[in-house]
């Protein structure tokens, strides 16, 4: 049986600009992945333990508050000290394209701006599991 | 735990395993089945459950059960937004399950998270899905009490008797009573359980009215279902029920093995020859499945699965 | 979708009653019948011959639009009745007799970040730029009631506007502002209440007695429940706080605008514009019926609600859409709640270009498509106007955006000449066609509100948010699957683009800072005196019949921050939590 794909979308922060982070969820639904839909104002601790608990493959955050400098970094941190290096920390929102650099070289993972297709984000999740099967 | 958890849902080989260290420690908790419509309100009655049995010191773990989507293959699962308040305790586990469609049905599957979480420490097992369509019926049945949960707008007692959710309840929760309608809804409800005349001394499934958006009757449910559970153990009615509930699951897994060889074995021409002279109307579907089964197993031509019988339980 | 409501082709009315067309002197003079068989011979023939490139033909918000609209749409269209005149009832060409003639819209850049003076540095710069009025943008922390070393504003500190914590905050926020000579427009709605009591508490440092305070609130407590998802308390005790002050302001505050109810963000969550205009009107009726059950007289606060609605990229659409509003409130206000002074029918409107139309790719297309927006508000008859910034999809605009996005303003208001008359496009059959279908899908939404059982049920029901999110969904579907084309986003896309634009970073120390100087208030203050303040908060939040303005007012003047008064009265009116809607 093949392996689906478990996808954790959370809004992280307190902005409550879920509009993107349901489309997302109802995409990847669509495209066939089993989505663990959050809610809004998730704190990274919250993030985490919903990521843990639902062994998913990869976290995807939306963030259009300006605190992804802050929480990006804070789930990856709190992911690593978990032991659980092999989630894929990805999101999307208003991030300038400098700071997308600078959370991709801490483990973070390709970052959506406005206006991305959700068929981009879809098909790099699929690469990326692809590229990444899970040891049992 | 939740990659063993994986593991089991993945139908993987390694499940077996883990499942298998896990058994022997089961039996201890208590599962507890929470169904009903779409829009019931089952999630945050559930949170609400989980909180109380968390305050008696129980370890709680919630099973969440949502459709797959037939189309897509996908599912949304969004339970544990209305289970936030319960986020940072490391006393409580929560686990979105997709119903896919797996091979031994989604009543096992779910019986088996159910197992390592048992195994795990866990005494509370909240098993959710929604109330509607016959596997998510046998998941709720799988439980030890189960809760079936309703709306006023709900409507008709009719519509749910319809369901067959009228069938499994040891206890009825008649939620968002803050609504107009809830007390008449409530009265319903009792009258067509009333119709079911159950024998002097059986159990008589209550109806608990509750708003656990505000908390409120979740004190009463909590009685309620502990009345349930007292009345099973007093009746030894308890491992009678875990009899049941086991049988059926051996019977699923024989089930899903027996049906799984026997389709494997058949070669893709075999297929083309069976279709060919079942579209040209020479043989029955039913005596195309008597031959598959006697082709598999010759020494038994006359198995009941012969003339289509198979369903056992 | 609906069905599309406009014919173009009169086949089925033809003639129907051509003895009432002609008393308005509507657009008719060849007489009903020749026109409509011209105008059906016409869309006949285009029919057998005339070829259509393979495209939606659809508003954005996905209503049909026929090839061509004629005298023969608006049979049923009453001139005098319908549509009017400027500064007449029912309003649909404008709240003012002379409109750009006699004042030009007020052109009111949104700003906020960072720190309390940072932000007023920001402030002092835009005023010296021309601009005429101030409005801020407070951060997301403050938009919920959080104080900056709260857990939970961890990482969001002054990240997306000005982070306002207690009094010591507004004062600096307001240096060298005179609050009695300009006006403020504060977009806060949860913990509105809150924010005022803060502000009114600066003005009071000021010397500026409450009556010469003037401004705009948003206070939207509603449409935070339906779109921007940033609330303080349930509905229902929401809607108190929203009457607490639409009272006060009546009785304190002739200058003073109590509700600015919001459309923006509805359509920012991806709704429709019927969707848009439909919820947010009926959010305002709510408001109004609200009031008038706690005793107020409808003329009395009735005049100082205004709205603000979005304008996004369909041009004619959102023009109409606007006429549709002002018709619309015009006649509940009059016919349904018995208002008597014609201030109360007048729809007053703020707008804002739609931040989701613009794209990171290719940011400087965006100051082309906010400019086509902000015509269209400005065509719609607005009150005053926000254009957005062409860098606000990648970060905060920096300086040389904001201007730019002003200039846009003054450029439509000095030299396209649009200003000289009254709603130019009044009379366009397609645009009154267009308001007369948008005014029709507003009242059926009204319907079906009332039928789920008001507003606040619908909240609770997760209604407007299923609608919303189903609309949302359909149009990025259709961008996917190309049927829409955004440039620089599914077409005309530039592959390896290097954006060059200069970017406003919010540094990491706003945050330090700003729980520095909030420690140092909760030091240096009187925190008995606080303390009492903050009980005597609590125990008027418990009785219903209590206005609770005075005692927030109180708590600010003794430098509470409002975090501290959103706990205060949260311990009476808990929290709110939302299951998501698909």
């Amino acid at each position: 049986m093949d392996r689906k794909i478990r996808v954790l979308v959370a809004k992280a922060g307190l902005d409550g600009h879920d509009r993107g982070a349901k489309v997302v969820a109802a995409s990847f639904r669509d495209a066939g992945f089993e989505v663990i839909y959050t809610g809004l104002h998730q704190t990274p601790e919250q993030v985490v333990e919903a990521a843990i608990q639902e062994d998913v493959d990869v976290i995807a955050v939306s963030l259009l508050s300006g605190a992804h400098m802050t929480i990006f970094p804070e789930v990856v941190k709190l992911m690593h000290d978990k032991g659980a290096d092999h989630v894929l920390v990805t999101g999307g929102g208003i991030i300038p394209p400098q700071d997308m650099d600078t959370l991709s070289k801490q483990g973070v993972g390709r970052l959506f701006g406005p206006g991305s297709p959700t068929a981009d984000a879809v098909e790099y999740i699929r690469e990326w599991c692809a590229a990444h099967p899970r040891a049992v | 735990m939740a990659r063993a958890i994986s593991l089991v849902e993945n139908e993987t080989p390694e499940a077996r395993f883990v499942l298998e260290r896990a058994y022997p420690c089961t039996g201890q908790g208590i599962r507890i089945g929470i169904t009903g419509p779409p829009g019931a309100g089952k999630s945050t009655l559930v949170a609400r459950l989980a909180r109380r049995y968390r305050d008696q010191g129980e370890q709680v773990a919630i099973v969440a059960v949502d459709p797959t989507s037939p189309f897509s293959g996908g599912a949304l699962l969004g339970d544990r937004v209305r289970m936030v308040e319960l986020a940072g305790d490391p006393g409580l586990f929560i686990r979105s399950m997709a119903s896919r469609g797996s091979l031994g049905g989604l009543a096992v599957t779910t019986s088996e998270v159910c197992d390592l979480l048992e195994a795990a420490g866990f005494t509370r097992l909240l098993v959710e899905t929604v109330g509607v369509g016959q596997s998510e019926l046998e998941v709720a049945e799988a439980a030890d009490s189960v809760v079936v949960v309703l709306v006023p707008e709900s409507g008709d007692g009719v519509q749910a008797m319809k369901a067959g959710l009228m069938e499994i309840g040891d206890v009825f929760v008649l939620n968002k009573a803050d609504r107009d309608g809830a007390e008449r809804a409530a009265q319903e409800v009792s009258a067509v359980l009333a119709l079911k005349k159950p024998a002097p001394g059986a159990w008589r499934p209550p109806v608990v009215l509750t708003a656990a958006n505000q908390g409120k009757g979740v004190d009463d449910l909590v009685e309620q279902i502990a009345r349930h559970l007292a009345h099973l153990n007093e009746q030894g009615l308890l491992r009678e029920r875990r009899r049941r509930r086991l049988r059926a699951r051996v019977i699923d897994l024989v089930r899903a093995r027996a049906v799984g060889r026997l389709i494997e074995r058949v070669p893709e021409a075999r297929w083309n020859e069976i279709l060919g002279s079942l579209e040209a109307r020479r043989r029955t579907p039913h005596q195309a499945a008597a031959l598959l089964w006697e082709e598999a197993w010759p020494e038994d031509a006359s198995h009941p699965a012969a003339q289509g019988k198979g369903r056992a339980t | 979708m609906k069905e599309p409501a406009i014919k173009t082709n009169g086949q089925d009315t033809k003639a129907k009653d051509a003895d009432k067309a002609e008393p308005h002197g509507g657009p008719r003079s060849a007489g009903p019948t020749e026109v409509e068989r011209a105008a059906a011979e016409w869309k006949h023939k285009y029919e057998e011959t005339a070829k259509e490139r393979d495209d939606l033909f659809e508003t954005i918000s996905g209503n049909h639009v026929e090839p061509l609209y004629t005298p023969t749409d608006d049979k049923d269209r009453d001139y005098l009745r319908d549509v009017g005149f400027p500064g007449e009832y029912p309003y649909t060409r404008g709240i003012h007799q002379s409109m750009y003639r006699g004042r030009l819209w007020t052109m009111r850049q949104f700003a906020g970040f960072g720190t309390a003076a940072q932000t007023n540095e920001r402030f002092h710069y835009l005023l010296e730029h021309g601009q005429m009025g101030l409005s801020v943008a407070f951060d997301v922390p403050t938009l919920m009631g959080f104080d900056s070393d709260d857990p939970k504003a961890r990482g969001e500190v002054g990240m997306c506007g000005v982070a306002i914590d207690s009094l010591a905050d507004m004062e600096t926020l307001f240096k060298g502002i005179p609050l009695g000579d300009i006006t403020t427009s504060m977009t806060i709605n949860g913990p509105a209440a809150i924010i005022w009591a803060l502000f009114l508490a600066a003005a009071e440092k000021q010397g500026v007695p409450f009556e010469k305070v003037g401004g705009t609130l948003q206070n939207d407590a509603f449409k935070e429940f339906v779109a921007q998802k940033c609330w303080c308390f349930p509905p229902r005790p929401a809607v108190r706080l929203v009457v607490n002050t639409i009272q006060f302001a009546s009785e304190h505050m002739p200058k003073w605008n109590s509700v600015s109810v919001s459309g923006y963000h509805i359509r920012e969550a991806g709704s429709t514009a019927a969707q848009e205009l439909a919820f947010t009107l009926k959010d305002g009726f709510t408001y109004v019926e609200a009031a008038i059950k706690a005793g107020l007289d409808v003329d009395d606060f009735a005049p100082r609600l205004s709205f603000f609605f979005n304008a996004h990229m369909d041009f004619f659409e959102e023009i109409a859409k606007y006429r549709a509003a002002r018709r619309i409130w015009a006649r509940h206000l009059r016919e349904i709640y018995g208002a008597k002074n014609p201030r109360s029918w007048q729809l007053r409107f703020h707008t804002q270009t739609a931040g989701c139309s613009l794209t990171a790719q290719q940011p400087e297309n965006n100051i082309v498509r906010t400019a086509i927006e902000a015509m269209a508000g400005v065509l719609g008859g607005t009150q005053s106007l926000h254009t957005n910034s062409m860098d606000e999809t990648l970060a905060l605009p920096s300086d040389k955006a904001v201007k730019i996005a002003l200039r846009t303003q003054q450029i439509i208001a000095h030299e396209t000449g649009v200003t000289n008359v009254a709603d130019p496009l009044g009379g366009s059959y397609y645009v009154e066609a267009l308001t007369d279908r948008l005014e029709r899908e507003a009242e059926d939404y009204f319907r079906e509100i009332d039928a789920r059982g008001g507003v606040v049920t619908c909240i609770e029901q997760g209604y407007f948010q299923r609608e919303i999110h189903r609309a949302s969904y359909r149009y990025q579907q259709e961008l996917e699957q190309k049927k829409r084309i955004i440039v620089g986003v599914n077409d005309y896309v530039e592959a390896d683009e290097k954006i060059e634009i200069p970017i406003l970073y919010i540094d990491q120390q706003v945050e330090r800072d700003q729980v520095a100087s909030l420690r140092k208030v909760r030091e240096t203050r009187d925190n008995d005196l606080v303390a009492r303040r903050m009980a005597a908060l609590t125990e008027a939040a418990r009785d219903e019949s209590k206005n609770l303005m005075p005692y927030l007012i109180d708590c600010a003047r003794a430098y509470g921050t409002k975090g501290e008064m959103r706990k205060a009265m949260a311990v009476v009116f808990g929290e709110h939590h939302e299951a998501p809607e698909f």
